[in-house]
């Protein structure tokens, strides 16, 4: 009896010793790269009868499974989320933007990049994202999706099969050139757009990715990085990125035919509406989900993502109502998206007042933004996702050094994380990494640009900007509501 | 015979049926129009791009009558319509020359 309940004792510190380096292991955010676990605590498991170490090992398996069950679970539904972010989500919220004439060819815009880029992903893009290479760009290692399996790859995330980590990153690389297509919407040639899309993934989207989350990546805070800045999940990649290439291709292509005297109502803010609320509750998986795994930091990053949002709502609905006189639906979920947009690299740093406050400061300037400076400047930012992403997500990415806690994440191991830690420094990582994505995505998006205009031209005729890409792109029509 | 086109506003197209069945006119084409008299619409804000929107829908009511009735008809009608504020709409009035009832060759007042 007594040496039993010895024997338990030792049983049960010995499990709780590898649960608790076991969750060590996962606490991190997108990128890290934890040290392997749990190997130490099976020394002193020598000491006692093989039928009780054997019962101690399977007792660790039993809990390692229990946890991958649970992160796999959340991981998994995630992914499910993001991509639900991208279809429906943004194709109706793009969607219900435009004239009536466009709504096909722009929801098509978001829907063919989940399976263009999707292809391109299990070819390729997946190996030059994350597989170690240079600081700029992975390696072949995992082309066709070689060596990606059940096993977890513990250089990102300790506790999913690598297979779900993969399918999760896909979801982002998916959404992400579906928020330029905002920019030159109405105007851009299909053929044009899909190979716009294709060389983007490869010349912008993937070395950036690498550079922020990929093992050695240039900007990686966890994982080696020269210029650490925090990213939690995707400010400077996703949006910055996608925003500063939507205005290129904006001032690239030229205005809409008729801006900005014809009429260019949206058709129906009810579809917007629809594909904002979408992409409010997809972004639960894009930012929670970037936590990997389901605990603590997930919930943190839950929270601050909704706080973050309604505070946008409400702070592009005031300034708007002050400004223009009426708090329109269009602007209040425009206030929404910005504040997503905000939020995304602080989701995992910072404390739900402070989201708060991003999230307000970004329906504000986001706003303004809209309405005021892209009017002074006379480009057609069609949809606004330069204004709403570029900006929103340049704003979030400065604010992220300012607010970023180590009682929220504590990646620097009890050192200051952020301005109000009193490490005002990061501010000014935030700002290199913020200027680097800013240069590459202008100089990406310009040669791409060239490329595609000498390979196949990419505004559509005259002719074919008045009939509507719905008609002269794909030959069919949105709303046939005599048939 | 006469034909009146009434030009009123969508939402009181029910209780103009309703008046015109009620004094027995029982036949009428109804179409959705979009036009301006002296309203010329209303302004629209989309994310700081104003818009004036000076089309605005109408209901346009096709009603061909005995001549005799024209004032009863045009009366009943006017009073159905009316809310008293600048775009209640128009009825205008013109001659019918004939009238064909298709499924059995009727003419005049008969096919109506």
């Amino acid at each position: 009896m007594n040496s039993l309940s010895k024997r338990t004792i030792i049983a049960r510190l010995l499990l709780t010793l590898s649960l608790v380096l076991a969750f060590a292991d996962v606490t991190l955010a997108q990128s890290p790269a934890p040290a392997a676990p749990t190997e130490t605590s099976a020394a002193p498991a020598a000491a006692i009868p093989a039928e009780i170490a054997k019962k101690l090992d399977d007792l660790d398996k039993a809990a390692k499974n229990a946890q991958m069950s649970g992160d796999n679970a959340w991981m998994l539904t995630s992914a499910a989320l993001v991509l639900m972010m991208t279809g429906p989500g943004l194709a109706l919220f793009y969607g219900g933007l435009v004239r009536k004439k466009n709504v096909l060819g722009t929801m098509m815009h978001s829907f063919i990049l989940m399976a263009t880029v999707s292809v391109i992903w299990a070819v390729i893009g997946y190996s030059l994202c994350f597989a170690e290479g240079s600081p700029f760009i992975g390696d072949f290692r995992y082309v066709f999706l070689k060596g990606v399996g059940a096993e977890p790859n513990g250089d990102y995330a300790g506790t999913i099969p690598q297979q779900t980590w993969m399918i999760y990153q896909l979801m982002f690389a998916i959404i992400t050139p579906a928020l330029i297509s905002g920019a030159f919407a109405e105007r851009m040639k299909f053929s044009a757009m899909l190979l716009f899309m294709t060389l983007w993934s490869f010349i912008v989207y993937f070395p950036m990715a690498h550079m922020v989350w990929g093992k050695g990546g240039f900007f990686n805070a966890v994982a080696g990085g020269v210029v650490p800045a925090w990213d939690f999940a995707g400010g400077t990649v996703v949006h910055i990125t996608s925003g500063v290439s939507a205005l290129v291709c904006a001032l690239y292509l030229g205005k809409r035919k008729g801006y900005p005297n014809e009429s260019m109502r949206p058709h129906s803010v009810v579809l917007s509406v629809i594909g904002a609320c979408l992409l409010w509750v997809g972004w639960f998986g894009f930012n929670a989900g970037s936590a990997l795994n389901a605990g603590p930091l997930a919930s943190s990053a839950f929270i601050v993502t909704h706080f973050a949002t309604a505070a946008a709502v409400l702070g592009w609905m005031l300034i708007e109502w002050m400004v223009a006189g009426k708090p329109s639906v269009l602007g209040a979920i425009s206030g929404a998206v910005a504040g997503l947009v905000a939020i995304t690299p602080a989701s995992g740093f910072v404390k739900p007042m402070p989201a708060m406050l991003i999230g307000f400061a970004a329906g504000v300037v986001c706003y303004l933004m809209v309405s005021k400076v892209k009017q002074m400047f006379g480009y057609d930012d069609a949809l606004d996702a330069f204004g709403v992403h570029g900006i929103g997500g340049t704003l979030g990415a400065i604010l992220t050094g300012v607010f970023a806690t180590k009682e929220v994440n504590d990646l620097r191991m009890g050192k200051p994380m952020g301005l109000v830690d009193g490490d005002a420094g990061q501010v000014v990582n935030q700002l290199i990494a913020v200027a680097l994505s800013w240069g590459l995505a202008i100089v990406g998006t310009l040669v791409i640009l060239k490329i595609c205009d000498l390979v196949c031209g990419v505004r559509i005729s005259s002719e074919d900007e008045t009939q509507g890409l719905d008609l002269s792109m794909h030959g069919e029509e949105g709303y046939n509501l005599e048939s | 015979m006469i034909k009146l086109e009434a030009i009123i506003q969508p939402h009181k197209l029910e209780s103009v049926k309703a008046a015109l069945l009620g004094i027995g006119v029982d036949g009428m084409t109804v179409s959705e129009v979009r036009g301006h008299g002296r309203q010329k619409g209303h302004k629209e804000t989309y994310r700081g791009m104003e818009y004036n929107v000076d089309l605005l829908p109408k209901m346009k009511l096709e009603i061909v009558i005995p001549n005799a009735r024209q004032e009863e008809v045009i009366r009943t009608l006017a009073d159905a319509a009316k809310t008293g504020v600048i775009g209640d709409g128009k009825i205008f009035v013109t001659d019918i020359v004939d009238a064909v009832r298709i499924r059995n060759d009727d003419r005049g007042e008969a096919a109506i």
